[in-house]
């Protein structure tokens, strides 16, 4: 490579850039700042050491990843990309207590839903029962059979079912 | 350092420890391991210029948190700590997406409850459009990277107990 198109890393370095500089793929002229942060953080001869132990294939994504951990550095210096896992780690388990408490919410409804429902069924069963008592005559105006017979209709009707039921097998 | 040992940056620089040496209180000399892995990636240079540039309140942070980094990026000498990042950020949004269909559920079930809204109306409310109008205060997660995900290096960093996976 020419004076005039050195990588980012060789012409902050003030060297020149051989056809088989191993950060000129990753550190185009362009982008000076991006070889800036990763320099000052890991170093030159670091960085050039940790790509070269890595296959061809994988130093694009390595170089991006050091890259963003350097600048994550430069913006934090205490923590740096510590500091945005412990952040995800907070929101994760943030998340995590919003759904349980969701989720309990939404057993707590349906175990509500549920037992109105039952509570209806009986209700209209109760209902249903009373109704075929009025329907059959037979015992209720029998004075032998009656267990009431001094009690009228309308007083029955008031009555608690589940009292004037008592003592019959059903 | 005066009589005493020196600490493990100065053993591992063969150098002397003075007595304001910046590494000391933060690389005893009982654990060389640390040093060596934070001078490896990082460099003793470089390290030492980032505590000189902090509070000494700040440093053992620092240190930690160096420490960290130079651990996940010798685990995983492609993604290192980015790796966890992204994995960290994909839970997170599965979680928010689980969170957004349980709330819209409980949005159904309070209008369903609701006397006056007749319920062929309620029927008909979609759930995807509770999830469109569905107001999240937290959703403010930066995308930090769209890197394939890596999870072996996932770790508390200075607190709490490991996740490694």
């Amino acid at each position: 490579m020419s004076n005039s198109t050195r990588c980012a890393a060789c012409k902050s370095l003030r060297r020149r850039c051989s056809k088989d500089c191993v950060l000129a793929p990753y550190f185009p002229p362009t982008n000076p700042q991006r070889f800036a942060c990763v320099h000052k953080i890991f170093g030159a001869s670091n960085t050039t050491k940790m790509l070269e132990q890595l296959p061809l294939h994988l130093r694009a994504v390595a170089a991006d990843c050091m890259s963003f951990e350097a600048s994550s550095r430069v913006e934090d210096p205490v923590y740096g990309s510590v500091g945005i896992i412990s952040q995800l780690q907070e929101q994760i388990i943030k998340a995590q207590s919003e759904l349980v408490k969701t989720k309990g919410e939404i057993a707590f409804h349906n175990a509500q839903q549920q037992l109105q429902q039952q509570q209806m069924q009986q209700l209209q069963m109760i209902h249903t029962i009373a109704q075929e008592g009025e329907d059959q005559p037979s015992w209720l105006s029998s004075s032998q059979q009656d267990p009431f017979p001094n009690v009228n209709q309308q007083l029955l009707e008031d009555y608690n079912y589940s009292n004037t039921f008592c003592g019959f097998e059903f | 350092m005066g009589g005493s040992s020196p600490c493990a940056s100065c053993k591992l620089l063969r150098r002397r420890c003075a007595k304001d040496c910046i590494f000391a209180p933060y690389f005893p000399s009982d654990d060389p391991h640390k040093f060596a892995i934070v001078h490896k990636v990082f460099g003793a240079s470089n390290v030492s210029k980032m505590l000189q540039e902090l509070p000494v309140h700040q440093r053992a942070d620092a240190v930690s948190s160096l420490v960290y980094e130079a651990n996940a990026r010798v685990r995983d000498p492609v993604y290192g700590c980015v790796g966890a990042i992204s994995f960290l950020q994909n839970q997170v949004s599965q979680l928010e997406m689980q969170l957004a269909v349980a709330q819209a559920e409980i949005l159904c079930i309070q209008m369903q409850q609701e006397p006056n809204l007749p319920t062929h109306q309620i029927d008909q409310v979609d759930k995807s459009l509770l999830l469109s109008t569905n107001n999240f205060d937290d959703n403010n997660i930066p995308q930090y990277l769209s890197f394939a995900s890596s999870s072996n290096v996932i770790q508390d960093p200075l607190k709490r107990e490991s996740l490694w996976t």
